[in-house]
């Protein structure tokens, strides 16, 4: 399958920002189609989170635009871009700490289970089975990322592991079009970084769009279809696996950094 | 059947409302008892405003003056029936938490603190100064319910204290059925994610500013009709009712008790009421012991008194 074949989801057109007159991201531009990995990587400080925060809607870009299935949404406020089918996890967790981890679960299924709080506050017929509906999605989406026998436990007794597989759980249930996953496998030992490898894989092989910022390099090479390489806020590499590891800028930026990494021998 | 945390809750209260009034030593305490009743129903609006939603409101007796005076008021000049009154005072309360509610809480922070402040007393000033309509700092009559008569007419013939006792209580477990109601539904569950993290909320595609302005409506009907009941059986209302002193009064209750608990907040709406009652020098130091109480809870049980006892106790049980 070439890259062309599809309907372009997300495309991020000429994205900037500056704190103070620093230009933490400058003029990047990019396309994420259904079913596809696209990875943004480059070294610590290259602003791929801030990227990240941008097209999520948690800041506002100086310049460019996000589209999303074609609609402008630059600037929309996340909660709007969720409604439109898009989710995200977080580089430094973003857990309900102190509700349990099914609850965690099934906050991820508000968007099809909110309905008139009077319904709510008299605990309606309606209510229940909203509420209900949710909870058996949440321990599916529990057991596929394997966390479900931890479901009654309070969220922030977790391993970080599995927090970060329990923030993907949560992503996931808003049943999204695009989800983008800020450094999912960091922290995480080889075991839970190969969970996280398959369960990334499965879910962009049901069609959903992904947007990747990871630094495990071997996982980036594997499962990524399109790469980006950011280096202070600019682009500076873009193309298949294979074609950005060979990349003379890419191995510059690297170097001395993480210049083994960058070849694709995983 | 399986006994939920919600069922357990209302099972306590139903018993407490129900067993306690056979210990009473003289009738006094039925009043004593709808006291503390119509604290816990101002104080569980403040659980779900800031146990639930994790905002925090320092003017909520503003609330609670426009529910007592509507009571007097609107009888009178609108011709409403007193029970009718009720429902209008929690409609006012509700608009105005609304429109105070809606521009505060789009902004992040505390800012919903400060504009309730001003709310309360400015509540408090109207009241005190519109002595035209208010009758000032004495205080106005309010006319009588008219339930206890029609119970009597029914049968039942309770005395006026027994008759708001039991009318009090029977309204608080009501409240508190509905505050569990929402803890576990997809919109209470939302505003204990927002209290957990904004920007994870805000993700999952919760409208964080409509949400919390929700819960302060809410609670702000809580507040009113709490007003309401205290100006109906007391059939005298003054602006102390709105005071800051009684906005200070829910929070130190709610945050003693356990203010992410139902049950835990109106234990701490019970002990700060029946305080002062039974030691009467405590009257003198009321606001002294209110900042003691609140220093003390915040150092050693941070999550309350009933939440932490808990604790404890099924820590003991593994």
């Amino acid at each position: 399958m070439t890259r062309t074949d599809k309907e372009t989801l997300l495309a991020v057109e000429g994205l900037g920002i500056a704190f103070g007159g620093l230009k933490a991201v400058n003029d990047v531009s990019f396309e994420v189609k259904p079913g596809e990995v696209v990875s943004i990587i480059g070294p610590n400080g290259a602003g791929k989170t801030t990227l990240f925060n941008m097209i999520s809607g948690v800041y506002r870009p100086g310049s460019g635009r996000v589209r999303l299935g074609g609609e402008d949404v630059t600037g929309m406020a996340p909660h709007l871009l969720a409604r439109r089918g898009m989710s995200r996890t977080f580089q430094n967790l973003q857990i309900f700490q102190s509700i349990t981890v099914l609850e965690n679960a099934v906050t991820g299924y508000h968007l099809s289970e909110r309905g008139p709080i009077l319904a709510d506050l008299l605990s309606l017929p309606s209510s229940r089975r909203r509420a209900r509906a949710a909870e058996t999605g949440a321990r599916d989406l529990l057991a596929r990322v394997g966390l479900e026998r931890a479901a009654e436990r309070e969220a922030g007794n977790l391993s970080y592991g599995s927090l970060k597989r329990l923030e993907i759980a949560r992503a996931l249930a808003l049943d999204p079009k695009v989800l983008l996953l800020d450094e999912p496998a960091a922290g995480c030992n080889a075991v839970e970084t190969e969970e996280i490898d398959h369960l990334i894989a499965e879910v962009a092989a049901s069609g959903v769009a992904i947007l990747l910022v990871e630094h495990d390099m071997k996982m980036v090479m594997r499962i990524s279809n399109h790469i980006v390489v950011l280096d202070h806020g600019e682009r500076i590499a873009e193309g298949d696996p294979a074609m950005v590891s060979r990349d003379p800028a890419v191995i510059a930026a690297y170097l001395g950094a993480d210049a083994e990494g960058i070849h694709a021998d995983g | 059947m399986r006994i939920t945390p919600k069922l357990a809750t209302l099972l306590v209260l139903a018993a407490l409302v129900a067993i306690t009034p056979f210990f009473f030593p003289s009738g006094y305490y039925y009043r004593v008892g709808a006291l503390i009743f119509v604290n816990g129903i101002a104080v569980t609006g403040i659980v779900i405003l800031t146990g639930y939603a994790g905002q925090i409101s320092l003017g909520h007796a503003g609330f609670a003056g426009i529910g007592g005076y509507a009571c007097a008021l609107a009888p009178v000049h609108l011709g409403l029936h007193p029970a009718l009154a009720v429902v209008l005072g929690a409609a006012v309360s509700a608009l105005l938490a609304y429109l105070v509610g809606r521009p505060i809480l789009r902004l992040k922070g505390y800012y919903l603190g400060v504009a309730t402040l001003g709310f309360g007393i400015l509540v408090s000033m109207v009241l005190n100064n519109e002595r035209d309509l208010t009758r000032g700092p004495d205080g106005i009559d309010v006319p009588e319910l008219g339930l206890r008569a029609l119970l009597k007419d029914q049968g039942l013939n309770l005395t006026n204290g027994e008759f708001w006792y039991f009318f009090c209580g029977i309204c608080l477990i009501l409240g508190a059925w509905i505050a569990l109601n929402l803890h576990d539904s997809p919109a209470g569950r939302a505003l204990r994610a927002l209290h957990g993290s904004e920007v994870a909320a805000r993700t999952v595609g919760i409208d964080v500013a409509r949400m919390k302005l929700s819960a302060f409506v809410i609670s702000a009907v809580y507040a009113s009709v709490s007003g309401s009941l205290l100006a109906l059986q007391n059939k005298f209302i003054t602006p102390d009712v709105a005071g800051f002193m009684h906005s200070i009064e829910m929070v130190t209750m709610a945050v003693l008790g356990g203010v992410g608990s139902v049950l835990g907040a109106i234990l701490g709406a019970g002990i700060l009421t029946l305080l002062p009652q039974v030691l009467t020098v405590f009257a003198e130091y009321e606001q002294m012991v209110l900042g003691l109480v609140m220093v003390l809870v915040m150092i050693f049980l941070r999550e309350g008194l009933l939440p932490s006892i808990l604790r404890r106790l099924r820590g003991r049980g593994e």
